[in-house]
């Protein structure tokens, strides 16, 4: 038990990789659900695998930007292959994310199988990933200083990124995910913010992977995002709420794995998946224990105002 | 009959329309004047929101152009305001009813600034216009029909535009509101602004608009009230719809529609 709270400098650094991980996928999970577009996410999050393996392979992962480049260049890829076969053949898009994303997943795996010998990759790592691992790579300089484990970088870089580009881009965000319509009348390139939020997932997706895993990504992308949206009607506070559960995911998550000695990356899902669970019970506006309550009051509404 | 006026606010040319190789518009050609109140009617799926969508440009046309106070729609985006069907958003969005009409303000060059002061006030006079200011605050998703209805005028008054295209305004709104909108849209055309919208109602439409644009993919009629108002272009476009043609009778027989030889 002693042991088990006590707060060294390793788990430090598996809850703050674990944390930049959830505050950027949460932040742009906000933007996926309100776009409808979770499984978008989803589908980028196992189409960058081929990337990474290539990318891998090229770099023999000695250099890190531009195997995260690479890589989240064939995410983009992949959201713009679902369009395009979403409009030339008529299908559904759910059926056009599961036939693009299953594919090019299917050739990472492939990729992983044939080469895991040469390149320091397995396909455990890759779809579960290794945060336990994420304090032992360390960045050391030429002069000997270590800067700490390597990840923290790359996720805080990344971590930074989209929270500026939510920052200076919000209005063109809100516009576009609210009124696509009206923001194209305005002159306002749909598109282009569409892309700015799929590069941002991908290249979320592709640098967690080492700590996460291609599938665990998934639910900080979509369920502290989806819990914060029961909890608020306010876009900001929505952004700042799944940060947080994000957050609080990650830290409960790496005790309960302490503690029952399991896997901490799906431990830290589990733990959002059980925050997305209370707030689906107790939220005030849409939990299911107020729903009564609620129906009292609404019958009480003020009609005073109303036209 | 298609009338077409000098100096117009809106001039389509010779347009054609299509999804899927399917024509939805074929060869519209007219214009409508400045400083009118223009109703656009037709049956369903005659292609009355591509024509204006393909007026603001948001859909791709197979030939012809249309022009805004004779130039381009993206020369003139900041004058041109356009409200879509109620419908085409989602109303659960995190929102409130200050947030969807500041983006009325949004342009396309101050779109990384902050919200100023001038865009909050200009905010809350359009939403006094529309008789909405109490609501400013309330989540766009506790809204009737008839108040998001409202909420979208506001957002396109917020734009302080010179024409505005509307799509269906009117859908699912009670006579009241119905009529509050039709009076500010009166109040707009006193002011020299230039209104072109969709509408389904033919007796509302009769009372309260001067130009008719009749449409049914291709353009049936165009012009002012008096020339173009009649039972005959009515079931040009129409067609054999037997009941709204029923109404149509109804109307004549009540003399409120002028009857043309
Ligand atoms: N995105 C689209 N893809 C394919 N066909 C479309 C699309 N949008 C509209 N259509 C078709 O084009 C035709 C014209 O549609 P449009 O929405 O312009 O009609 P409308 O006159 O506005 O009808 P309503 O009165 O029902 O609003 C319809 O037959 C419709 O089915
Ligand atoms: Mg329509």
């Amino acid at each position: 038990m002693e042991n088990m709270l006590q707060f060294d400098i390793d788990a430090f650094w598996i809850i703050l990789t674990g944390t930049l991980v959830a505050v950027s996928a949460s932040l742009l999970g906000v933007f996926l659900i309100l776009r409808k577009m979770s499984m978008i996410g989803d589908a980028i999050s196992h189409a960058v695998l081929p990337g990474i393996v290539i990318a891998f392979l090229l770099t023999n992962s000695s250099s890190q930007i531009p195997m995260i480049i690479g890589a989240s260049l064939v995410g983009v890829l992949a959201t713009f292959l679902i369009e395009s076969l979403h409009r030339k053949s008529k299908l559904q898009t759910d059926a056009s994310i599961g036939i693009i994303f299953t594919f090019l997943f299917a050739v990472g795996i492939i990729l992983v199988s044939q080469y895991t010998g040469q390149v320091d990759l397995d396909q455990e790592c890759v779809l579960y990933g290794e945060i336990a691992f994420v304090p032992l790579d360390r960045w050391v300089t030429a002069s000997g200083i270590d800067l700490g484990p390597r990840n923290i970088w790359t996720l805080g870089a990344c971590c930074l990124a989209i929270i500026a580009t939510i920052i200076i881009g919000y209005k063109g965000l809100y516009l576009t995910t609210f009124d696509q319509t009206f923001a194209a009348s305005l002159g306002i390139s749909t598109v282009a913010w569409h892309y700015t939020l799929m590069t941002g997932v991908s290249l979320t997706t592709v640098v967690s992977f080492e700590s996460v895993g291609a599938i665990l990504v998934v639910a900080f992308l979509i369920v502290p995002a989806s819990t914060a949206y029961l909890l608020t009607d306010d876009l900001k506070i929505m952004l700042i709420l799944a940060a947080l559960i994000g957050f609080l995911s990650v830290l409960s998550g790496y005790y309960v794995a302490v503690y029952l000695d399991a896997s901490i990356a799906a431990c830290m899902a589990l733990m959002s998946g059980v925050f997305f669970a209370i707030a689906f019970l107790f939220s005030p506006g849409y939990g299911i224990a107020f729903k009564g309550r609620r129906a009292k009051m609404g019958l009480q509404k003020d009609y005073s105002q109303q036209l | 009959m298609i009338i077409q006026v000098e100096n117009p606010a809106l001039e389509v040319h010779d347009m054609t329309v299509s999804y899927d190789r399917r024509p939805v518009l074929w060869g519209v050609d007219f214009s409508i004047p400045k400083g009118h109140l223009t109703c656009v009617l037709g049956p369903n799926g005659s292609g009355k929101t591509t024509l204006i969508k393909a007026i603001m440009d948001l859909v791709p046309k197979n030939s012809g152009y249309a022009k805004i106070f004779d130039q381009d729609i993206d020369d003139v985006r900041d004058k041109v305001s356009y409200i879509p069907q109620r419908g085409s958003v989602d109303w659960d969005f995190p929102a409130s009813v200050m947030d969807v009409v500041l983006m009325g303000r949004y342009k396309k060059n101050n779109i990384f600034n902050r919200i100023s002061r001038t865009d909050r006030i200009n905010a809350e006079i359009a939403l006094e216009k529309v008789g909405m200011k109490a609501f400013a605050k309330r989540q766009i998703s506790q809204l009737s029909g008839g108040q998001q209805q409202r909420v979208f005028i506001a957002r396109a008054l917020a734009q302080e535009a010179e024409f505005y295209l509307m799509d269906e305004p009117f859908a699912g709104v009670d006579a009241a509101t119905e009529n509050a909108i039709l009076n500010l849209l009166k109040e707009m055309k006193d002011e020299g602004k230039t209104i072109l919208l969709i509408h389904h109602d033919i007796q509302t439409a009769y009372d309260y608009f001067d130009w008719f644009v009749f449409l049914n993919t291709r353009l049936i009629a165009s012009g002012p009230k008096e020339t173009v108002f009649s039972e005959k272009t009515l079931s040009d476009t129409y067609g054999g719809k037997l009941s709204l043609l029923t109404t149509v009778g109804e109307l004549l027989k009540e003399k409120k529609l002028p009857v043309r030889e």
